[in-house]
Protein backbone atom coordinates (compact mmCIF):
# COMPACT_ATOMS: atom_id res chain seq x y z
CA UNK A 1 0.00 0.00 0.00
CA UNK A 2 2.23 2.22 -1.29
CA UNK A 3 1.04 6.08 -0.12
CA UNK A 4 -0.32 4.52 3.49
CA UNK A 5 3.17 2.57 4.04
CA UNK A 6 5.38 5.32 3.16
CA UNK A 7 3.75 7.52 5.25
CA UNK A 8 2.91 6.03 8.37
CA UNK A 9 6.44 5.19 9.52
CA UNK A 10 6.73 8.70 10.23
CA UNK A 11 3.41 10.54 10.87
CA UNK A 12 4.09 14.02 10.84
CA UNK A 13 0.73 14.30 11.76
CA UNK A 14 1.14 11.96 15.20
CA UNK A 15 4.05 13.94 16.07
CA UNK A 16 1.86 17.37 15.88
CA UNK A 17 -0.81 15.99 17.63
CA UNK A 18 1.38 15.05 20.13
CA UNK A 19 -0.32 11.13 20.54
CA UNK A 20 1.57 8.59 20.65
CA UNK A 21 0.31 5.85 17.74
CA UNK A 22 0.64 2.32 17.06
CA UNK A 23 2.01 1.82 13.81
CA UNK A 24 1.42 -1.72 11.77
CA UNK A 25 3.19 -2.17 8.69
CA UNK A 26 0.78 -0.27 6.66
CA UNK A 27 -1.62 1.32 8.57
CA UNK A 28 -1.43 4.36 11.52
CA UNK A 29 -4.04 3.50 14.55
CA UNK A 30 -3.82 6.38 16.72
CA UNK A 31 -4.38 5.31 20.94
CA UNK A 32 -6.34 8.16 21.91
CA UNK A 33 -9.10 6.69 19.62
CA UNK A 34 -11.67 4.21 19.53
CA UNK A 35 -12.42 1.68 16.34
CA UNK A 36 -15.28 -0.67 15.00
CA UNK A 37 -14.77 -3.68 13.13
CA UNK A 38 -16.04 -1.59 10.36
CA UNK A 39 -12.88 0.83 10.32
CA UNK A 40 -14.52 3.34 11.62
CA UNK A 41 -13.08 5.73 14.52
CA UNK A 42 -14.74 7.88 17.64
CA UNK A 43 -12.50 10.58 18.62
CA UNK A 44 -13.69 10.87 22.40
CA UNK A 45 -16.68 13.16 23.59
CA UNK A 46 -15.81 16.88 23.77
CA UNK A 47 -18.09 18.64 26.84
CA UNK A 48 -20.81 18.84 24.76
CA UNK A 49 -20.53 15.17 24.28
CA UNK A 50 -20.07 15.25 20.80
CA UNK A 51 -17.57 12.76 18.92
CA UNK A 52 -16.02 12.65 15.46
CA UNK A 53 -16.33 10.22 13.27
CA UNK A 54 -14.17 9.09 10.04
CA UNK A 55 -12.83 5.67 8.81
CA UNK A 56 -9.31 4.68 9.84
CA UNK A 57 -6.35 4.71 8.17
CA UNK A 58 -6.37 1.33 7.09
CA UNK A 59 -9.71 1.19 5.65
CA UNK A 60 -8.86 4.43 3.33
CA UNK A 61 -6.09 2.45 2.29
CA UNK A 62 -7.84 -0.71 1.52
CA UNK A 63 -10.47 1.36 -0.56
CA UNK A 64 -7.70 3.25 -2.40
CA UNK A 65 -8.54 6.62 -4.10
CA UNK A 66 -11.89 7.93 -2.80
CA UNK A 67 -14.43 10.01 -5.26
CA UNK A 68 -17.06 10.23 -3.65
CA UNK A 69 -18.27 10.78 0.27
CA UNK A 70 -22.25 10.30 0.50
CA UNK A 71 -22.77 12.46 4.34
CA UNK A 72 -26.35 12.45 5.65
CA UNK A 73 -27.82 15.64 6.80
CA UNK A 74 -27.35 17.83 10.03
CA UNK A 75 -29.77 16.90 12.22
CA UNK A 76 -30.35 13.23 11.22
CA UNK A 77 -30.46 10.76 13.86
CA UNK A 78 -28.83 7.83 13.65
CA UNK A 79 -28.63 3.95 16.10
CA UNK A 80 -25.97 2.36 16.95
CA UNK A 81 -24.52 0.40 13.54
CA UNK A 82 -27.20 2.13 11.63
CA UNK A 83 -25.92 2.73 7.99
CA UNK A 84 -25.14 7.01 7.73
CA UNK A 85 -23.49 7.30 4.74
CA UNK A 86 -21.03 5.84 1.84
CA UNK A 87 -17.97 6.21 0.58
CA UNK A 88 -17.11 5.64 -3.00
CA UNK A 89 -13.45 4.84 -4.12
CA UNK A 90 -12.56 4.23 -7.86
CA UNK A 91 -12.64 0.47 -7.42
CA UNK A 92 -15.18 0.08 -4.72
CA UNK A 93 -17.88 1.58 -2.61
CA UNK A 94 -18.43 1.07 1.06
CA UNK A 95 -20.89 1.60 3.37
CA UNK A 96 -20.54 3.71 6.99
CA UNK A 97 -21.60 2.89 9.82
CA UNK A 98 -22.48 4.80 12.67
CA UNK A 99 -20.49 3.29 15.66
CA UNK A 100 -22.53 4.91 18.31
CA UNK A 101 -26.60 6.22 18.54
CA UNK A 102 -26.83 9.52 18.53
CA UNK A 103 -27.77 13.52 16.44
CA UNK A 104 -25.17 14.52 13.99
CA UNK A 105 -24.10 17.87 14.99
CA UNK A 106 -22.10 18.51 12.02
CA UNK A 107 -20.87 17.27 8.75
CA UNK A 108 -17.44 17.54 7.02
CA UNK A 109 -18.43 19.74 4.10
CA UNK A 110 -15.04 19.79 2.52
CA UNK A 111 -15.20 15.98 1.63
CA UNK A 112 -17.84 17.04 -1.17
CA UNK A 113 -15.04 19.02 -3.35
CA UNK A 114 -12.11 17.14 -1.39
CA UNK A 115 -12.86 13.31 -0.94
CA UNK A 116 -9.11 12.67 -1.16
CA UNK A 117 -8.88 14.24 1.83
CA UNK A 118 -10.19 10.77 3.17
CA UNK A 119 -7.20 9.34 1.80
CA UNK A 120 -4.69 11.90 2.82
CA UNK A 121 -5.42 12.66 6.16
CA UNK A 122 -7.92 10.24 7.58
CA UNK A 123 -7.84 11.51 11.47
CA UNK A 124 -7.74 15.04 11.03
CA UNK A 125 -9.14 17.30 7.72
CA UNK A 126 -10.36 13.53 6.55
CA UNK A 127 -12.88 13.69 9.19
CA UNK A 128 -16.69 12.38 8.39
CA UNK A 129 -19.33 13.44 10.70
CA UNK A 130 -19.74 15.17 14.69
CA UNK A 131 -22.49 13.21 16.91
CA UNK A 132 -23.68 14.00 19.81
CA UNK A 133 -24.11 10.49 21.75
CA UNK A 134 -27.32 9.42 23.07
CA UNK A 135 -26.64 6.52 24.90
CA UNK A 136 -22.95 4.52 25.58
CA UNK A 137 -20.05 4.05 23.63
CA UNK A 138 -19.10 0.44 25.52
CA UNK A 139 -18.45 -1.65 22.51
CA UNK A 140 -15.73 0.16 20.84
CA UNK A 141 -12.46 -1.10 20.42
CA UNK A 142 -9.40 0.00 21.64
CA UNK A 143 -6.17 0.39 19.30
CA UNK A 144 -4.56 -2.32 20.43
CA UNK A 145 -7.65 -4.63 19.40
CA UNK A 146 -8.37 -2.81 16.47
CA UNK A 147 -4.70 -3.73 15.46
CA UNK A 148 -5.37 -6.86 16.16
CA UNK A 149 -8.44 -7.11 13.81
CA UNK A 150 -6.29 -6.08 11.06
CA UNK A 151 -3.79 -8.30 11.71
CA UNK A 152 -1.09 -5.47 12.12
CA UNK B 1 -12.62 -16.62 -32.11
CA UNK B 2 -10.45 -15.67 -35.27
CA UNK B 3 -6.97 -15.34 -35.51
CA UNK B 4 -6.23 -11.86 -35.95
CA UNK B 5 -6.56 -8.85 -33.58
CA UNK B 6 -8.88 -9.44 -30.39
CA UNK B 7 -8.72 -6.44 -27.61
CA UNK B 8 -7.21 -8.35 -24.96
CA UNK B 9 -8.46 -8.32 -21.78
CA UNK B 10 -8.25 -8.38 -17.57
CA UNK B 11 -8.77 -8.44 -14.13
CA UNK B 12 -11.83 -8.79 -12.46
CA UNK B 13 -11.93 -5.60 -10.15
CA UNK B 14 -15.36 -7.02 -9.32
CA UNK B 15 -17.66 -5.43 -6.27
CA UNK B 16 -20.44 -7.18 -7.15
CA UNK B 17 -23.78 -6.28 -5.03
CA UNK B 18 -24.03 -8.06 -2.35
CA UNK B 19 -26.93 -8.17 0.08
CA UNK B 20 -25.26 -9.77 3.31
CA UNK B 21 -22.49 -7.83 5.20
CA UNK B 22 -19.53 -9.76 6.36
CA UNK B 23 -20.21 -9.97 9.91
CA UNK B 24 -23.77 -11.52 8.45
CA UNK B 25 -25.70 -8.49 9.37
CA UNK B 26 -28.13 -7.37 6.72
CA UNK B 27 -28.02 -3.70 5.13
CA UNK B 28 -31.39 -1.52 4.35
CA UNK B 29 -30.24 -0.97 0.93
CA UNK B 30 -27.98 -3.80 -0.67
CA UNK B 31 -24.61 -2.84 0.03
CA UNK B 32 -21.74 -3.58 -2.25
CA UNK B 33 -18.59 -4.78 -0.31
CA UNK B 34 -15.21 -3.45 -0.62
CA UNK B 35 -13.48 -5.04 -3.22
CA UNK B 36 -10.83 -6.47 -0.47
CA UNK B 37 -13.65 -8.03 1.82
CA UNK B 38 -15.14 -10.03 -1.39
CA UNK B 39 -14.31 -13.26 -2.74
CA UNK B 40 -14.54 -14.14 -6.23
CA UNK B 41 -16.00 -17.53 -6.71
CA UNK B 42 -13.16 -18.89 -8.71
CA UNK B 43 -11.16 -16.84 -6.66
CA UNK B 44 -12.20 -18.75 -3.67
CA UNK B 45 -11.78 -22.03 -5.25
CA UNK B 46 -8.03 -21.67 -6.20
CA UNK B 47 -6.82 -19.82 -2.50
CA UNK B 48 -8.67 -22.05 -0.49
CA UNK B 49 -6.94 -25.24 -1.62
CA UNK B 50 -3.43 -23.88 -2.82
CA UNK B 51 -1.17 -21.17 -2.21
CA UNK B 52 -1.22 -18.43 -4.08
CA UNK B 53 0.99 -18.57 -7.51
CA UNK B 54 3.39 -15.63 -8.00
CA UNK B 55 4.78 -14.46 -11.02
CA UNK B 56 8.69 -13.78 -11.85
CA UNK B 57 7.98 -10.20 -10.65
CA UNK B 58 6.60 -11.47 -7.21
CA UNK B 59 9.53 -10.52 -5.45
CA UNK B 60 10.10 -7.13 -6.85
CA UNK B 61 6.75 -6.11 -6.03
CA UNK B 62 7.30 -6.83 -2.70
CA UNK B 63 10.25 -4.63 -2.57
CA UNK B 64 8.77 -2.06 -4.28
CA UNK B 65 5.56 -1.36 -1.59
CA UNK B 66 2.99 -2.81 -3.80
CA UNK B 67 -0.44 -3.68 -2.40
CA UNK B 68 -0.63 -7.14 -3.08
CA UNK B 69 -4.05 -9.31 -3.77
CA UNK B 70 -5.16 -12.23 -4.56
CA UNK B 71 -6.57 -12.27 -8.79
CA UNK B 72 -7.73 -15.56 -9.95
CA UNK B 73 -5.25 -17.83 -7.80
CA UNK B 74 -2.37 -15.04 -8.46
CA UNK B 75 -0.69 -12.85 -5.97
CA UNK B 76 -0.55 -9.74 -7.67
CA UNK B 77 -0.29 -6.23 -7.14
CA UNK B 78 -3.47 -4.04 -7.65
CA UNK B 79 -1.68 -0.83 -6.76
CA UNK B 80 1.96 0.58 -6.02
CA UNK B 81 1.77 4.46 -5.70
CA UNK B 82 -1.85 4.77 -6.11
CA UNK B 83 -4.62 4.01 -8.73
CA UNK B 84 -5.32 7.52 -9.72
CA UNK B 85 -1.08 8.35 -10.24
CA UNK B 86 -0.76 5.16 -12.10
CA UNK B 87 -3.54 5.61 -14.19
CA UNK B 88 -2.26 8.86 -14.79
CA UNK B 89 1.16 8.13 -15.49
CA UNK B 90 -0.26 6.03 -18.01
CA UNK B 91 -1.74 8.61 -20.08
CA UNK B 92 0.60 11.27 -20.17
CA UNK B 93 3.86 9.54 -19.81
CA UNK B 94 4.35 5.66 -18.88
CA UNK B 95 3.53 2.64 -16.59
CA UNK B 96 4.75 -0.28 -16.45
CA UNK B 97 2.77 -3.65 -15.91
CA UNK B 98 3.18 -7.44 -14.90
CA UNK B 99 0.91 -9.45 -16.97
CA UNK B 100 2.66 -12.53 -16.83
CA UNK B 101 -0.10 -14.31 -14.80
CA UNK B 102 -1.53 -14.46 -18.52
CA UNK B 103 -0.93 -17.93 -19.81
CA UNK B 104 0.39 -18.83 -23.11
CA UNK B 105 -0.15 -21.62 -25.50
CA UNK B 106 1.94 -22.49 -27.96
CA UNK B 107 0.49 -24.15 -30.89
CA UNK B 108 2.22 -25.58 -33.50
CA UNK B 109 2.15 -28.65 -36.50
CA UNK B 110 0.75 -28.57 -40.31
CA UNK B 111 -2.71 -27.64 -39.62
CA UNK B 112 -2.11 -25.20 -36.59
CA UNK B 113 -3.59 -22.74 -38.31
CA UNK B 114 -6.39 -24.53 -39.71
CA UNK B 115 -7.01 -25.56 -36.10
CA UNK B 116 -7.11 -22.27 -34.90
CA UNK B 117 -9.45 -20.93 -37.32
CA UNK B 118 -11.93 -23.82 -36.09
CA UNK B 119 -11.58 -23.29 -32.39
CA UNK B 120 -14.52 -21.62 -30.92
CA UNK B 121 -17.52 -22.49 -28.74
CA UNK B 122 -20.31 -25.17 -29.86
CA UNK B 123 -22.73 -22.15 -29.00
CA UNK B 124 -20.69 -19.60 -30.25
CA UNK B 125 -20.15 -18.13 -26.40
CA UNK B 126 -16.93 -17.21 -25.64
CA UNK B 127 -15.13 -19.11 -23.66
CA UNK B 128 -12.09 -16.47 -23.87
CA UNK B 129 -10.54 -13.58 -25.70
CA UNK B 130 -7.28 -14.65 -26.99
CA UNK B 131 -4.70 -13.04 -28.53
CA UNK B 132 -2.78 -14.90 -31.10
CA UNK B 133 0.20 -14.33 -32.35
CA UNK B 134 1.84 -15.98 -35.91
CA UNK B 135 5.18 -17.04 -35.95
CA UNK B 136 6.45 -18.44 -39.19
CA UNK B 137 6.63 -21.72 -37.28
CA UNK B 138 4.14 -21.94 -34.78
CA UNK B 139 1.51 -19.62 -33.28
CA UNK B 140 1.17 -18.90 -29.58
CA UNK B 141 -1.98 -18.19 -27.77
CA UNK B 142 -2.30 -15.80 -24.65
CA UNK B 143 -5.17 -16.18 -22.38
CA UNK B 144 -6.81 -14.68 -19.28
CA UNK B 145 -4.77 -16.07 -16.38
CA UNK B 146 -8.63 -17.00 -14.51
CA UNK B 147 -9.57 -19.03 -18.09
CA UNK B 148 -5.95 -20.55 -18.36
CA UNK B 149 -7.00 -24.18 -17.50
CA UNK B 150 -10.33 -23.74 -18.98
CA UNK B 151 -8.83 -22.72 -22.44
CA UNK B 152 -6.20 -25.00 -22.52
CA UNK B 153 -8.77 -27.85 -22.16
CA UNK B 154 -10.78 -26.37 -24.72
CA UNK B 155 -8.26 -26.14 -26.89
CA UNK B 156 -6.93 -30.04 -26.72
CA UNK B 157 -10.44 -31.10 -26.48
CA UNK B 158 -10.93 -29.09 -29.79
CA UNK B 159 -7.90 -30.61 -31.20
CA UNK B 160 -9.17 -34.25 -32.14
CA UNK B 161 -8.26 -34.76 -36.12
CA UNK B 162 -5.69 -32.15 -36.23
CA UNK B 163 -2.25 -32.77 -36.66
CA UNK B 164 -1.32 -29.84 -34.00
CA UNK B 165 0.72 -30.26 -30.84
CA UNK B 166 -0.21 -27.60 -27.68
CA UNK B 167 2.32 -26.87 -25.16
CA UNK B 168 1.43 -24.49 -22.32
CA UNK B 169 4.82 -22.34 -21.99
CA UNK B 170 2.98 -20.25 -19.14
CA UNK B 171 5.72 -21.04 -16.30
CA UNK B 172 8.51 -19.65 -18.66
CA UNK B 173 7.65 -16.70 -19.97
CA UNK B 174 6.98 -13.51 -18.41
CA UNK B 175 4.82 -10.78 -20.06
CA UNK B 176 5.56 -6.81 -19.06
CA UNK B 177 3.64 -4.28 -20.36
CA UNK B 178 5.06 -0.82 -21.31
CA UNK B 179 2.07 1.69 -21.59
CA UNK B 180 1.83 5.25 -22.24
CA UNK B 181 3.28 8.25 -24.92
CA UNK B 182 6.81 7.55 -23.98
CA UNK B 183 7.17 3.94 -23.64
CA UNK B 184 9.13 3.70 -27.20
CA UNK B 185 11.18 6.42 -25.67
CA UNK B 186 11.75 4.48 -22.55
CA UNK B 187 12.49 1.12 -25.13
CA UNK B 188 14.32 2.03 -27.65
CA UNK B 189 17.63 2.34 -26.19
CA UNK B 190 17.91 -0.96 -25.11
CA UNK B 191 15.95 -2.43 -28.43
CA UNK B 192 18.23 -4.30 -31.07
CA UNK B 193 15.80 -2.74 -34.01
CA UNK B 194 13.92 0.40 -34.80
CA UNK B 195 11.06 0.06 -32.80
CA UNK B 196 8.94 2.86 -34.88
CA UNK B 197 8.82 0.27 -37.98
CA UNK B 198 6.52 -2.26 -35.11
CA UNK B 199 2.70 -0.96 -36.30
CA UNK B 200 0.07 -1.40 -33.61
CA UNK B 201 -0.76 -4.93 -33.78
CA UNK B 202 2.31 -5.92 -35.07
CA UNK B 203 5.59 -7.93 -33.49
CA UNK B 204 9.08 -9.29 -33.67
CA UNK B 205 10.91 -11.19 -32.35
CA UNK B 206 14.09 -9.09 -30.81
CA UNK B 207 16.11 -7.92 -27.26
CA UNK B 208 15.84 -5.94 -24.90
CA UNK B 209 18.68 -5.31 -23.31
CA UNK B 210 20.79 -8.11 -24.85
CA UNK B 211 17.74 -10.44 -23.42
CA UNK B 212 15.68 -12.32 -26.00
CA UNK B 213 11.94 -10.81 -26.29
CA UNK B 214 8.80 -11.09 -28.39
CA UNK B 215 8.12 -7.28 -28.56
CA UNK B 216 4.46 -6.57 -29.34
CA UNK B 217 2.82 -2.95 -30.27
CA UNK B 218 0.31 -4.57 -28.13
CA UNK B 219 -1.66 -3.40 -25.04
CA UNK B 220 -5.05 -2.66 -23.11
CA UNK B 221 -4.65 0.58 -22.01
CA UNK B 222 -5.46 2.83 -24.95
CA UNK B 223 -2.15 3.92 -24.94
CA UNK B 224 0.45 3.79 -27.35
CA UNK B 225 2.76 0.90 -25.66
CA UNK B 226 4.46 -2.53 -26.29
CA UNK B 227 3.65 -5.83 -24.52
CA UNK B 228 7.34 -7.57 -23.96
CA UNK B 229 7.44 -11.26 -24.00
CA UNK B 230 10.47 -12.71 -22.01
CA UNK B 231 12.07 -15.71 -20.16
CA UNK B 232 10.68 -15.60 -17.36
CA UNK B 233 14.52 -15.66 -15.44
CA UNK B 234 15.21 -12.26 -17.12
CA UNK B 235 11.83 -10.14 -15.86
CA UNK B 236 13.31 -8.69 -12.92
CA UNK B 237 16.21 -7.38 -14.51
CA UNK B 238 14.40 -5.60 -17.18
CA UNK B 239 11.62 -4.33 -15.25
CA UNK B 240 14.00 -3.27 -12.47
CA UNK B 241 16.18 -1.70 -15.85
CA UNK B 242 13.44 0.33 -17.11
CA UNK B 243 11.70 1.49 -13.82
CA UNK B 244 15.42 2.78 -12.90
CA UNK B 245 15.65 5.66 -16.70
CA UNK B 246 14.84 8.81 -15.41
CA UNK B 247 14.57 11.75 -17.55
CA UNK B 248 17.16 14.73 -18.02
CA UNK B 249 15.18 16.21 -14.40
CA UNK B 250 16.33 13.10 -12.64
CA UNK B 251 12.40 11.77 -12.72
CA UNK B 252 11.70 8.25 -13.71
CA UNK B 253 9.64 7.87 -16.57
CA UNK B 254 7.64 4.89 -15.79
CA UNK B 255 6.37 4.00 -12.41
CA UNK B 256 5.33 0.81 -12.21
CA UNK B 257 1.44 -0.25 -11.74
CA UNK B 258 -0.89 -2.37 -10.61
CA UNK B 259 -4.34 -3.89 -11.71
CA UNK B 260 -6.82 -1.11 -10.59
CA UNK B 261 -5.16 1.25 -12.92
CA UNK B 262 -4.93 -1.27 -15.64
CA UNK B 263 -9.02 -1.80 -15.23
CA UNK B 264 -9.70 1.75 -15.18
CA UNK B 265 -7.43 2.25 -18.21
CA UNK B 266 -8.70 -0.51 -20.22
CA UNK B 267 -12.47 0.77 -19.28
CA UNK B 268 -12.05 4.38 -20.46
CA UNK B 269 -9.94 2.79 -23.88
CA UNK B 270 -13.52 0.82 -24.34
CA UNK B 271 -11.79 -2.73 -24.19
CA UNK B 272 -13.61 -5.75 -23.07
CA UNK B 273 -13.10 -7.55 -19.82
CA UNK B 274 -13.53 -10.96 -19.79
CA UNK B 275 -16.32 -11.69 -16.83
CA UNK B 276 -17.73 -8.59 -17.27
CA UNK B 277 -18.09 -7.49 -20.90
CA UNK B 278 -17.51 -11.15 -21.85
CA UNK B 279 -18.39 -14.68 -20.79
CA UNK B 280 -19.82 -18.06 -22.28
CA UNK B 281 -22.94 -17.22 -21.97
CA UNK B 282 -22.18 -13.70 -24.58
CA UNK B 283 -21.43 -14.22 -28.16
CA UNK B 284 -19.27 -12.13 -30.14
CA UNK B 285 -22.75 -10.33 -31.79
CA UNK B 286 -24.02 -9.10 -28.01
CA UNK B 287 -20.46 -8.21 -27.19
CA UNK B 288 -20.30 -5.52 -30.57
CA UNK B 289 -17.44 -7.98 -31.67
CA UNK B 290 -19.15 -8.90 -34.67
CA UNK B 291 -16.46 -7.65 -36.80
CA UNK B 292 -13.85 -10.47 -35.00
CA UNK B 293 -15.88 -13.09 -36.35
CA UNK B 294 -15.66 -13.88 -40.29
CA UNK B 295 -19.25 -15.55 -40.76
CA UNK B 296 -17.81 -16.10 -44.69
CA UNK B 297 -14.38 -17.87 -43.57
CA UNK B 298 -16.97 -20.75 -43.75
CA UNK B 299 -18.39 -23.62 -41.10
CA UNK B 300 -16.46 -23.09 -37.25
CA UNK B 301 -18.09 -24.11 -34.42
CA UNK B 302 -20.84 -22.11 -33.00
CA UNK B 303 -21.20 -20.56 -36.99
CA UNK B 304 -24.38 -21.60 -37.20
CA UNK B 305 -25.50 -19.74 -34.31
CA UNK B 306 -23.73 -16.56 -35.10
CA UNK B 307 -25.52 -16.65 -38.41
CA UNK B 308 -29.45 -16.93 -37.28
CA UNK B 309 -28.27 -14.28 -34.45
CA UNK B 310 -27.04 -11.73 -37.56
CA UNK B 311 -30.25 -12.40 -39.73
CA UNK B 312 -33.19 -12.19 -36.26
CA UNK B 313 -31.46 -9.33 -34.48
CA UNK B 314 -29.89 -9.38 -31.19
CA UNK B 315 -31.62 -9.15 -28.39
CA UNK B 316 -29.22 -7.10 -25.92
CA UNK B 317 -26.65 -4.99 -27.02
CA UNK B 318 -23.10 -3.59 -25.13
CA UNK B 319 -23.32 0.06 -24.91
CA UNK B 320 -21.31 2.57 -22.89
CA UNK B 321 -23.09 4.80 -20.55
CA UNK B 322 -22.29 7.95 -18.39
CA UNK B 323 -23.84 9.49 -15.63
CA UNK B 324 -24.75 13.05 -14.38
CA UNK B 325 -25.36 12.61 -11.17
CA UNK B 326 -22.94 11.59 -8.42
CA UNK B 327 -23.08 8.15 -8.28
CA UNK B 328 -20.95 5.36 -10.13
CA UNK B 329 -22.25 2.30 -11.80
CA UNK B 330 -20.85 -1.03 -10.33
CA UNK B 331 -20.26 -4.79 -11.87
CA UNK B 332 -23.55 -6.32 -11.77
CA UNK B 333 -25.55 -3.00 -11.35
CA UNK B 334 -29.58 -3.24 -12.49
CA UNK B 335 -30.39 -1.04 -15.47
CA UNK B 336 -33.56 -0.19 -15.62
CA UNK B 337 -36.01 1.07 -18.36
CA UNK B 338 -39.21 2.69 -16.86
CA UNK B 339 -38.48 1.55 -13.98
CA UNK B 340 -38.81 -2.00 -14.57
CA UNK B 341 -35.36 -4.00 -14.89
CA UNK B 342 -33.91 -4.26 -18.30
CA UNK B 343 -30.29 -5.02 -18.65
CA UNK B 344 -27.42 -4.87 -16.49
CA UNK B 345 -23.77 -3.57 -15.58
CA UNK B 346 -20.85 -4.94 -17.05
CA UNK B 347 -18.29 -2.54 -15.38
CA UNK B 348 -18.43 0.62 -13.92
CA UNK B 349 -16.14 3.30 -12.62
CA UNK B 350 -15.47 6.82 -11.55
CA UNK B 351 -13.44 8.09 -15.22
CA UNK B 352 -9.80 9.18 -14.13
CA UNK B 353 -9.42 10.95 -17.42
CA UNK B 354 -12.75 12.53 -17.68
CA UNK B 355 -13.82 13.04 -14.04
CA UNK B 356 -17.64 11.30 -14.58
CA UNK B 357 -19.17 8.07 -14.09
CA UNK B 358 -18.59 5.91 -16.83
CA UNK B 359 -19.97 2.07 -17.36
CA UNK B 360 -20.77 -0.69 -19.92
CA UNK B 361 -24.05 -2.07 -19.73
CA UNK B 362 -25.91 -4.76 -21.93
CA UNK B 363 -29.06 -3.53 -22.24
CA UNK B 364 -32.12 -4.09 -24.90
CA UNK B 365 -31.61 -2.75 -28.55
CA UNK B 366 -33.90 -0.52 -28.67
CA UNK B 367 -32.03 1.61 -25.78
CA UNK B 368 -28.54 1.06 -27.43
CA UNK B 369 -28.08 3.88 -30.18
CA UNK B 370 -26.22 6.83 -29.03
CA UNK B 371 -28.36 9.45 -26.71
CA UNK B 372 -30.62 7.21 -25.28
CA UNK B 373 -31.48 7.13 -21.67
CA UNK B 374 -32.44 4.66 -18.93
CA UNK B 375 -31.62 4.58 -15.45
CA UNK B 376 -28.96 2.51 -13.04
CA UNK B 377 -30.63 1.04 -10.00
CA UNK B 378 -27.35 2.37 -7.92
CA UNK B 379 -28.27 0.79 -4.08
CA UNK B 380 -31.63 1.38 -4.59
CA UNK B 381 -31.85 4.85 -6.03
CA UNK B 382 -32.51 5.00 -9.55
CA UNK B 383 -29.57 7.50 -11.25
CA UNK B 384 -30.43 8.65 -14.94
CA UNK B 385 -28.49 7.61 -17.51
CA UNK B 386 -27.63 8.14 -21.44
CA UNK B 387 -25.51 6.36 -23.91
CA UNK B 388 -22.59 7.70 -25.12
CA UNK B 389 -20.01 6.35 -27.96
CA UNK B 390 -17.64 3.65 -27.16
CA UNK B 391 -14.28 4.28 -26.25
CA UNK B 392 -14.80 7.06 -23.32
CA UNK B 393 -11.40 7.76 -23.82
CA UNK B 394 -9.43 7.86 -27.23
CA UNK B 395 -5.64 9.11 -27.42
CA UNK B 396 -5.16 11.90 -28.77
CA UNK B 397 -2.91 12.33 -31.85
CA UNK B 398 0.57 13.29 -30.98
Amino acid sequence: MGQAAAGNLTDPRAVARGTSTLTTAVATIPTDLQYTKDHEYVKAADDQGVVTIGITDYAQGELGDIVYVELPKVGASFGAHDVFGTVEAVKAVSELFSPVAGEIVAINERLDKEPALVNTDPYGDGWMIKVRVAGGTDDLMSADAYRTLIGG
Amino acid sequence: MTAGKAPHSRWKSRTTSGHRLHDGRRSPHRPERPYWQFTLPNRQLVTDVAPLLKTPLHAAHVARGAKMVPFAGWDMPVQYAGLLVEHKAVRERCGLFDVSHMGEVLVRGPDAAAFLDHVTDAHAHIVDDFLIYRFPEHFLVVVNASNREKDIAHLRAQATGFHVVIEDLSDWIALIAVQGPEAQALLQPFADRDLGAIRYYRFEEGAIAGRAATISRTGYTGEDGFELYVNATDAQPLWDLLLDVVDSNGVPIAIPCGLGARDTLRLEAGLCLYGNELDDATTPLDAGLGWLVKLAKGPFLGSDVLAAQKANGVTRKLVGFTMDERAIPRHGMTVLVDGVAAGVVASGTQSPTLGVPIGTAFVPPSHAAVGSTFAIDVRGRAVPARVVPLPFYKRPAR
